[in-house]
């Protein structure tokens, strides 16, 4: 009887490990083995060699993309952040609790359509001939180019991460103690301290989080930067895709997606001890 | 009660519909057999309707395709394949000695298809023979040279590939992401043409990655099928490289202002073919599929082709589409003697076979295009 009792949580946590093994660890393992594979005649064949590194990491063009990728990661992150957080302060602390419910359900909404279908949409809006060149036109300005360019996969980005950049910041923004803040202006301190070393500093968690994530989603992302930045040029996951199309290069695929694995969990733990890391 | 008759009368609607619903498959079954599934391996648009609807209905078959989308994505998924997956395979023409000597099609019967009426440029078609064994037979091709858009560029500026420097297009220039075909036409452009812009000596491929290298101000991106649909219909490429008719001929019936030349340099031919694969066991109706794209009604059909354009290898088929559609054969250059006939073409001197590169190997080639991709 006491057996079964132990038994019991390991129960409830089983699905979630058989999960992250199958599904992640697994993959994970099959995926770095077969970055030591070669490939003959389009085939794959196990091997332990160590050609797809030398090859890939060896390549100017991989690390160009891989700049390019980190690079505009970075700045997905940093502009989701700044763009998202006036939006995320009034709704934090300036509308009413409803207007705040509907304001989260229509930044949810976004996600209900496909992201891919999106992009295509922005494919039009964003041409030359498009829409907003035409508004631009009438102000006798433009046409500007937007579509295969850096400025296109950044708007692709923000389509991708913004609403949920705005949902993250809204919620830790929400959860700060008003009496911290009555308590900076009952002290003197002036709106624009307050910002700083009242708010943000309580925020930082969501805020954090919220800037990785973009970073996250955008540094993966292949959508944007082919169907909107035109392959101008190539990041990893285009580079990936390049690779697995030529020759069926799978194990240098997988040495590139590697790569990007390896750069994701430094920059996930890097802002985790950020967020949750002891203040000065 | 009358609430009660109603619902008793939906019941029995709903039952009766069931019932019905249920036995018609059994009564097709007993009226006519299953139809015959050939699973074909082609680029997309060879099994649809427009193309094979008319076959299937005639003979009771039913093709299953699984499109690719180029040679290598090709080989791959046939690698993956136990033997006898596919029936029927189509395959670009460079393609098919590496198929062959991989053991993934049968030798084929030269007798039981009709090579008479094939253009003698295209009765031995290199790579579908080893000496008199036939691997694949020709269904269709097409040519890449310069697609420009109309308004802007003009078909004198567009007869050289040169027109892809022009001022005018600059940051507008899009490229067929696919080595190949761009890198075979600058080399074609750097001269390259005895024996082929694919055969070429290390120096002469040093020169075209210096050439194509000095083309990256003008590219305005790289784009796959969809992409080169959308950049040259909504104007944001102004010209394209690696493509031809195949995509400027469906756009232009759509109305866009674009077409395509073969350029005093020369051309590059892509060339698909119908291979048996190997393990099938229904030899019979895949010839007779076979024989019946080869035939003027087929020919006519794998012309206008929904999905890409393509031209016909057959007199016959010249004939067909002559009577059939004549602008469409006046459009694509099947009239002898026409300034794109690629017949005309091929006399001259001025068109070339996509071929994979001779001297380099081909990782050598899709290297370089990574690094142009990212220079």
């Amino acid at each position: 009887m006491s057996k079964r009792f132990e038994a019991y949580p390991y129960v409830w946590r089983l699905p979630l490990l058989i999960w992250q093994g199958l599904f992640f660890v697994g993959p994970l393992i099959l995926m770095v083995a077969m970055s030591f594979w070669l490939v003959r005649n389009y085939r794959m064949e196990p091997d332990f060699v160590l050609k797809n590194w030398d090859r890939m990491l060896g390549r100017d063009y991989f690390w160009n993309a891989y700049w390019v990728t980190l690079w505009r990661a970075t700045l997905a992150g940093v502009l989701a952040s700044l763009i998202a957080f006036p939006a995320s302060y009034a709704l934090a602390f300036r509308v009413s609790e409803t207007t705040r419910r509907w304001a989260i359900f229509f930044l949810i909404v976004p996600f209900f359509t496909s992201y891919l279908v999106r992009v295509y949409a922005w494919q039009v809006l964003l041409a030359e001939s498009g829409p907003i060149n035409a508004v631009l036109g009438f102000g006798g300005l433009g046409p500007f180019t937007m579509l295969n360019s850096g400025f296109g996969a950044m708007v692709g980005y923000m389509t991708l991460v913004l609403p949920l950049v705005v949902i993250l910041q809204t919620f830790s923004l929400a959860a700060i103690d008003r009496n911290l803040i009555e308590a900076a202006w009952n002290l003197g301190a002036s709106p624009r301290e307050t910002l700083f070393q009242v708010i943000l500093p309580a925020a930082r968690i969501g805020l954090i989080l919220g800037a990785t994530f973009a970073f996250i989603l955008s540094f993966g992302d292949f959508v944007s930067p082919f169907y909107l930045g035109g392959s101008k040029p190539p990041t990893l996951s285009i580079l990936i895709i390049d690779t697995t199309k030529s020759g069926q290069q799978w194990p240098r695929a997988a040495v590139v997606a590697i790569m990007m694995i390896a750069t994701l969990f430094v920059a996930a733990f890097a802002a985790v001890g950020a967020a949750y890391g002891r203040r000065k | 009660m009358t609430r009660s008759t109603f619902t008793l009368s939906r019941r029995r609607l709903l039952a009766g519909a069931a019932g019905a619903a249920l036995t018609t498959p059994m009564i097709n079954r007993a009226w006519a057999a299953d139809p015959v599934q050939i699973n074909m391996l082609a680029w997309y648009g060879h099994a649809e309707p427009d193309i094979v609807a008319e076959f299937e209905a005639a003979n009771n078959v039913k093709f299953v395709p699984k499109y690719y989308a180029g040679g290598d994505n090709m080989l791959g998924l046939i690698a993956q394949s136990p033997p006898g997956t596919y029936d029927l395979i189509l395959s670009d023409a460079e393609f098919v000695q590496q198929l062959n000597m991989a053991g993934y099609i049968e030798e084929m019967d030269p007798s039981l298809y009709p090579f008479d009426d094939f253009w003698p440029e295209y009765q031995k078609f290199p790579g579908h023979w080893t000496d008199d064994q036939l691997w694949s037979v020709m269904v269709r091709f097409g040519l890449l040279g310069v697609s420009y858009n109309s308004d802007v560029m003009t078909r004198e500026e567009a007869m050289s590939y040169n027109a892809f420097w022009n001022p005018k297009i600059t940051g507008k220039l899009g490229h067929f992401d696919w080595h190949l075909p761009s890198l075979g036409q600058i080399s074609l452009l750097n001269g390259n043409r005895d024996p082929s812009p694919f055969d070429i000596s290390e120096d002469a491929w040093e020169a075209v990655m210096e050439k194509t290298l000095s083309l990256k101000p003008q590219v305005g991106g790289y784009f796959d099928y969809g992409g080169t649909f959308a950049s040259l219909k909504n104007g944001e490429m102004l010209a394209m490289a690696g493509i031809g008719d195949w995509i400027t001929g469906v756009l232009q019936k759509d109305g866009a202002p674009v077409a395509s030349v073969i350029p005093e340099e020369g051309g590059i031919q892509w060339t698909e073919s119908y291979s048996i694969g190997k393990g099938t066991t229904k030899h019979e109706i895949i010839n007779k599929f076979i024989n019946y794209m080869l035939s003027p009604e087929g020919q006519v059909k794998s012309i206008k082709m929904a999905a890409y354009p393509g031209l016909s290898p057959l007199k016959s088929g010249w004939k067909a589409i002559q009577e059939a559609d004549p602008a469409e054969a006046k459009r694509s250059g099947l009239i002898e003697g026409d300034d794109q006939s690629p017949i005309k073409l091929l006399s001259e001197g001025r068109l070339f076979f996509r071929d994979i590169p001779r001297q380099q190997d081909l990782e050598d080639w899709n290297d370089f295009w990574s690094e142009y991709k990212t220079a």
